[in-house]
């Protein structure tokens, strides 16, 4: 394999674990309590914003605006779920969807109407230098966010499989009213997975912001690649995520270089509904 | 301790149970007994605040409970095992006694009491790593029960926890809910094997449906022609 190569499927590998973390968010909100939602693209893009703002304001970079959108998303997350997601869950499912999309058309122009639909983007050189590790070459801000990226989506999995607080929302997950003969809350254990998932939302913009244009409409290719990601992996489970991510990441990527960055898109969903066909419950979902 | 005053239940315009009274005293074993359908479940969920009274009253230690959650009422002593044991399948079954302790609210409470049921039922604590949805009926039942436990409950319900089960293993199912009763736990239980919970049990409701017809100590009940002919399969 030649040098560029791996360069190439470490690229993939590295924009692969953000896709994970974003889908890890999506895919929890929905082994909760089977509620898709349309909103988690501009969460991202959310995030995408506050990481420029603590820039234009502060002057600081992902080491402030990465714990500083995780906890703005984090709390957007619950209000959402409080304020709408909530008075829906019981609803026909195109409740749910118009409730979510909602939200998601709210955040997209409400961010239009007050930063414009200019491209943003922050400095190149707030996460400067290139890595260059056994001669495969990788900026520094990638390297960061795949790095945290990972981390982040690893932590959220032992979170749910290793803690109480874990313990209880998968109960809820699995028997909402066994889970309440246990004297567990539903609701609040609801409202923590919407603060999870768009705080990891939120890490994942933060983490983009760093090397990716700012737009209102960003979200809306990255909420493509969560759902791509999550029907992949298999609804409900993170490991799945973290695989179909990374996999989608190097796949992007190979493509991007072997056919060219247009067709990219063509191949990851051709693999995509070659994948719901054999296996509609995806990679790692439970049939 | 328990007491239970015409309760009604509807499934929106079904009903579940239409008239039931019962009274569970401090240290009782009460079984409440009748065919499939006759409202058993119905009544435990109902107390347990899993679904909605449409009229009635319930009463636990003196304080009205109809209409709260059923997680507000767990907190206050009264545990519930379901029908169809309701385990988390995907989690361990240390995970599932675990979570059987969320009410407690002194939670450095939590080691004894798994000791506590881990003696009660020693098969527990071998699977303890096992995925709960893996296990055999016996034991599913065994980790329903160490479950509720878990809440240290003053008042124990069980809903059918015969079910399903060998004959050896309801056998010494029963026995263990002697033990636990014999050291003061209060305990109403559901059940369609009539001649069995007659046996342990001190009193008992019969449900026909969806009504409490008779009722009395657990003895006259197992002597009464009309049980006997009905439930027993006798004269
Ligand atoms: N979820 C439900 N929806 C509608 N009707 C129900 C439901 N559950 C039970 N019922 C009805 O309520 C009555 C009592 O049922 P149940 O309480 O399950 O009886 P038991 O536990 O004694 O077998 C039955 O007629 C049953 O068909
Ligand atoms: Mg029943």
């Amino acid at each position: 394999m030649t040098a560029t190569l791996l360069q190439v499927i470490a690229g993939g590998l590295l924009l692969g674990a953000l896709y994970a973390l974003f889908a890890s968010g999506l895919t929890l909100i929905w082994g909760m309590m089977n509620v898709v939602n349309f909103a988690h693209g501009d969460f991202v893009m959310l995030a995408m914003y506050t990481s420029f703002v603590v820039w234009k304001t502060l002057g600081l970079g992902p080491a402030a605006s990465v714990p500083i959108a995780a906890l703005v998303l984090a709390t957007v997350g619950i209000v959402a779920y409080f304020a709408l997601v909530r008075h829906v869950m019981r609803a026909p499912m195109i409740a749910q969807i118009l409730a979510t999309f909602g939200l998601a058309l709210f955040l997209r122009y409400g961010v239009f109407w007050y930063f414009g639909a200019n491209f943003l983007s922050l400095p190149d050189n707030l996460v400067g230098g290139t890595y260059d590790i056994w001669g495969i070459r990788l900026p520094a801000a990638r390297l960061l966010a795949g790095a945290v990226a990972l981390l982040v989506t690893a932590g959220l999995h032992l979170l749910l499989t290793r803690t109480m607080l874990g313990s209880r929302m998968l109960a809820v997950a699995e028997d909402e009213a066994a889970a309440q003969l246990m004297g567990i809350r539903p609701h609040r254990m609801q409202a923590v997975a919407w603060g999870l998932a768009a705080g990891a939302a939120g890490i994942a913009g933060a983490l983009i912001s760093t090397f990716f244009y700012i737009s209102p409409t960003v979200g809306e290719t990255l909420a493509i690649v969560a759902f791509v990601t999550v029907s992949l992996g298999g609804f409900g489970s993170v490991p799945g995520a973290l695989v179909a991510g990374l996999l989608i990441g190097v796949i992007e990527s190979l493509s991007a270089y072997w056919i060219g960055a247009v067709y990219k898109d063509i191949v990851t969903y051709s693999l995509f509904v070659a994948v719901l066909w054999l296996r509609p419950q995806g990679l790692m979902g439970k049939a | 301790m328990l007491s239970v005053r015409n309760l009604e239940v509807r499934y929106g315009d079904l009903i579940g149970v239409a008239d039931v009274s019962l009274e569970v005293p401090q240290g009782g074993m009460v079984a409440l007994l009748g065919s499939n359908g006759a409202g058993k479940t119905t009544t435990l969920n109902a107390i347990a605040g899993l679904i909605p009274a449409s009229s009635g009253r319930i009463d636990f230690e003196g304080e009205p409970i109809a209409g709260r959650p059923a997680y507000a009422i767990v907190r206050k002593g009264l545990a519930l095992s379901p029908e169809g044991w309701r385990l988390f399948t995907q989690q361990s079954v240390e995970s599932n006694l675990r979570l059987g302790a969320t009410p407690l609210a002194d939670k450095s409470r939590l080691p004894d009491l798994l000791a506590h049921v881990y003696e009660i039922f020693p098969r527990l604590a071998e699977r303890r790593r096992q995925r709960a949805g893996t296990m055999s009926g016996g034991e599913r039942q065994m980790l329903a029960v160490g479950r509720a436990l878990m809440s240290d409950p003053r008042l124990l319900m069980l809903d059918e926890p015969s079910l399903g089960l060998a004959p050896a293993i309801v056998e010494s199912m029963y026995e263990t809910f002697g033990r636990l009763h014999k050291a003061g736990l209060t305990i109403l239980l559901a059940e369609q094997s009539v001649e069995l919970a007659l046996e342990f049990a001190d009193h008992a409701y019969v449900l026909q449906v969806g009504r409490s017809v008779l009722s009395g100590p657990a003895a006259e009940l197992a002597d009464n022609a009309e049980v006997q002919r009905v439930y027993m399969g006798l004269g």
